[in-house]
């Protein structure tokens, strides 16, 4: 071992309040190597990586670099230290080019424009990036976004990466490059630090994994050794079922066509273009795509809450009577007796009041009701009840302000609300985004049970195995546009991803 | 680098919930504090603080006369912070009581200068609070119209409005309305404007005690004040919801306007009896502090009120016995009100000192 250890963090502990984020952390980062770090959400990952770039300052144990203590007291430290982080969320200057922003906040660097763009084709040479140092970020896709912070990282000499879940937000083509690039790095005896969530990844591309649990260190393990389930085991600390149930509806009817669904954006810019599919009773259908390809607007549009400009949205009811969605508002759609049920992917933002408790926001879907001035608290209390046991939500009263839940239980007591009344049709977007497996899995039953109700569940997701293992048949979107309509029993990844970058066969623009 | 950098000497972090009781002696402290703060301009009047502080109570409570000027004082302050809480509780930044205070009372004014006398007293009051609540409505409705069509800033929407109020209550008094050309006096209203009084204080005060009950209710347990309160905490949830988020902030921005026109009622039928620009005099203000310091809570604002009433009122015997200017007493209730509201940030912070610990591994 010739000095091969590059970070090492000894019973590192950071509490928040009464919270303890991480507890005896012990951790050792090698040259050359990858290491993944596991663990559910709330394991405490994140805060740990912020203490390496020096978001923030452990309240207890000791950081070592190549056998020297140190501490870091600001992003600054870190960077003098050869510690670069790259954020889920990216911190790049629209209006700047690529090599503006790598060489911004940098004081003592020389504004010779093509000395640096030089040196940023170096770097982008050597490990096998593809970035135009020219370019407007406000050109470019998520994936050359993502590429530019690496790059900017590496070009303050950063020797360690730490990378919080920069797959998410890519295709299965893009991360394969991705990955690549840190093979690279890996070989020029960098040490690299991955967050992810996706074991299929962390199989694929790491070393060594260490896990994390409620903020304590589990241990850590060579890839090799380990195996999908191994690691979830150690993970959740139990053994896990780790598939989902696909049961067949016998009789799908038609519930919701959607034809020629056009809406526009504040800016002109089309969200959806002409999008056309139908759901039916019964069928879980997927619909995946890069972020921001229109999912969001296609369940906002469907819900009232987007303005619609073209096409048509036809609620089909059990007697077979068609009702126009379009041009109606959220309150008129209820008011004609269509059952929607709508879990938004911004969960506090839209779909729940985060100052208030839970009873207060299983009103948010019955507060009109009746005709007194006063609200009725006796139903939602009851509801509250309900979702509070059946769904194990952790929280001490049905009073207590749900922003200060955890993310899974907010989620359940969304969910829990949503499909109380046994909608006909029920949108989920991103349902499972930020939960530990536990709760994923209840979630996926819950959809499934809702589905074999006789509902009509579509589900926007962003993991392609889990689309492939939920879903009935998956809409795939890009851009804006319908690019293909699978059925998820037989389709694979890379047909839907494929399928994501371009329409018709087309490549797409963005990338 | 070779030295350990150290954790910075001083640290916040956010509390996660403090027991109530522990918060009530944070303010309760925070007031003491302001006491003492307070009391270094006093001393540098030279006259002894604590026999100031005697004054300003006993110049406030201590006989019905003061006790009916302070309940006079308090009841404008009052109405106009229940009229705010609903718009902050929709974090619509209402700063413009002022002028919907002004403008109501502008309104009664021209029902009281056409119509007094000339029609039975309770009629023509009745009237009056109407005009009153008619305009202070619209001075609301206007700021709401404009935010929720065009999503104007309703800070500063607000604001100017205030100024339109006052300019145009500026030109009525030394205009039509002016008595003796020159003068720039609105004559005195017949008296059958005048309302009536309830032990010996005009009936304003029940007016501003039966509105915190009905705030206290309208905000908790209706639908109305459940739309706001959503609002308030996200309005995509709102839409969401199904809620039209429009039509509620121009209906709460109403109902706001017209309760700061009633308060510009009060002070017009019940205390002045005459109408002048400056009828609001800050008021507007300072029951925007006054709504903050309580949290929206209708009863604490009653507190609040009686606090600030009784420093004003207080501070003006002051005045004429001790010979302190009135800028010193303004001094005092800035520094309280600063105290108060800065003890809320120790309420949801904690200040942490870099430990011993800390310290040795430096060494």
């Amino acid at each position: 071992m010739q000095n091969k250890c590059a970070i090492e963090l000894k019973n590192i502990r950071k509490t928040f309040g009464p919270v303890v984020a991480n507890d005896e952390i012990n951790l050792q980062i090698n040259r050359g190597e990858i290491l993944c770090l596991l663990g559910e959400n709330g394991s405490g990952k994140t805060t740990l990586m912020n203490m390496l770039s020096g978001i923030y300052q452990p309240d207890g144990g000791e950081i070592y670099k190549d056998d020297q203590q140190i501490a870091i007291k600001s992003p600054k430290d870190a960077y003098d230290y050869g510690i670069g982080m790259i954020h889920q969320h990216y911190h790049l200057v629209d209006v700047f080019t690529a090599a503006q922003n790598i060489i911004l906040g940098l004081e003592n660097e020389k504004m010779d424009i093509n000395a640096v763009n030089d040196k940023v084709k170096a770097i982008c040479d050597k490990y096998g990036f593809n970035v135009d140092p020219k370019k407007k970020i406000y050109d470019m896709s998520v994936s050359q976004k993502q590429t530019i912070e690496i790059v900017k990282v590496l070009y303050r000499g950063a020797e360690i990466l730490i990378l919080d879940e920069p797959t998410a937000v890519l295709t299965p083509q893009e991360t394969d490059k991705l990955f690549a690039v840190l093979r690279n790095m890996k070989k020029d005896n960098k040490a690299i630090i991955l967050i992810t969530h996706k074991l299929a990844e962390v199989l694929d591309v790491s070393d060594k994994v260490a896990i994390l649990r409620k903020g304590r260190y589990i241990g850590t393990v060579n890839t090799k050794e380990a195996t999908a389930q191994s690691l979830t085991d150690m993970m959740v600390g139990h053994s896990v079922k780790l598939n989902i149930d696909r049961p067949v509806y016998p009789n799908p009817q038609d519930k919701l066509q959607i034809s020629g669904l056009t809406v526009v954006d504040n800016d002109g810019v089309r969200k959806l273009d002409n999008v056309t599919f139908t759901a039916k009773t019964g069928e879980i259908l997927g619909v995946a795509g890069i972020a921001g390809s229109g999912q969001k607007e296609l369940l906002e549009a469907i819900t009232g809450l987007y303005p619609i400009k073209e096409g048509s949205i036809k609620f089909i009811r059990d007697d077979g009577a068609q009702e126009e969605l379009v041009g109606k508002t959220p309150m008129q759609i209820r008011q004609v007796g269509v059952g929607m049920g709508f879990v938004p992917e911004d969960r506090l933002g839209m779909g729940l009041v985060g100052s208030m408790g839970m009873t207060s926001n299983m009103m948010l879907r019955s507060w009109k009701s009746g005709k007194s001035i006063f609200f009725n608290k006796k139903n939602p209390e009851e509801l509250a009840n309900k979702v509070w046991k059946d769904l194990e939500v952790v929280t001490p009263s049905t009073e207590f302000p749900v922003r200060r839940m955890s993310g899974g239980n907010i989620q359940k007591v969304l969910v829990g609300r949503e499909i109380a009344s046994n909608p006909p049709v029920l949108l989920t977007a991103y349902a499972v985004r930020g939960l530990d497996i536990n709760t994923s899995y209840a979630i996926y039953n819950l959809l499934t049970e809702q589905k074999m109700n006789g509902s009509a569940v579509m589900y926007v997701g962003e993991e392609l195995d889990v689309l492939l293992e939920l879903c009935d048949r998956i809409v795939v979107l890009c851009g804006g546009q319908v690019s293909g309509i699978v059925d998820a029993r037989t389709t694979t990844k890379e047909e839907i991803g494929l399928l994501m970058t371009s329409v018709g066969g087309k490549e797409a623009t963005n990338e | 680098m070779s030295d350990v950098k150290k954790t910075p000497l001083i640290r916040l972090a956010k509390r996660d919930a403090m027991d109530p009781k522990y918060a009530m002696l944070i303010r309760i402290g925070s007031i003491l504090l302001a006491l003492i703060i307070g009391s270094i301009p006093i001393i540098l009047t030279g006259v002894n603080p604590f026999k100031a502080y005697g004054v300003i109570i006993k110049g406030s409570l201590s006989n019905s006369i003061y006790l009916k000027q302070t309940i006079k004082i308090a009841i404008p302050l009052l109405v106009c912070s229940l009229a705010i809480g609903p718009c902050f509780k929709m974090k619509f930044w209402n700063i413009g009581a002022e002028g919907q205070l002004t403008f109501g009372a502008i309104c009664s004014a021209f029902v009281a200068i056409n119509l007094g006398g000339k029609i039975p007293s309770l009629l023509c009051i009745l009237l009056m609070a109407i005009a009153g609540a008619l305009g202070g409505g619209l001075w609301g409705f206007l700021p709401g119209l404009f935010k929720a069509k065009f999503n104007t800033n309703e800070t500063l929407f607000t604001l100017m409005m205030n100024y339109i109020a006052i300019g145009l209550g500026a030109w009525l008094q030394g205009g039509p309305w002016e008595g003796r050309k020159g003068t720039q006096i609105v004559p005195m209203f017949d008296k059958s404007t005048y309302l009536p009084e309830v032990f010996g204080v005009q009936c304003g005060w029940i007016v501003a005690l039966l509105l915190v009950v009905f705030m206290h209710i309208y905000m908790n347990y209706t639908k109305h004040g459940y739309e706001v309160a959503v609002i308030g905490d996200s309005e995509n949830t709102a839409r969401y919801a199904g809620m039209n988020v429009g039509w509620i902030m121009m209906r709460t921005m109403i109902l706001s306007g017209a309760i700061c026109g009633i308060a510009g009622f009060l002070v017009l039928a019940g205390a002045n009896h005459t109408f002048t620009k400056t009828i609001a005099n800050g008021v507007g203000f300072t029951a925007i502090t006054v709504s903050w310091l309580s949290q929206l809570n209708a009863f604490v604002m009653i507190a609040i009120t009686a606090l600030l009433a009784v420093i004003s009122k207080g501070s003006s015997t002051l005045n004429k016995q001790l010979q302190v200017p009135t800028a010193v007493s303004e001094i005092v209730s800035g520094v309280l009100l600063f105290c108060m509201l800065s003890s809320e940030f120790f309420i949801n912070y904690k200040i942490i000192f870099r430990s011993k610990a800390d310290k040795e591994v430096k060494a």
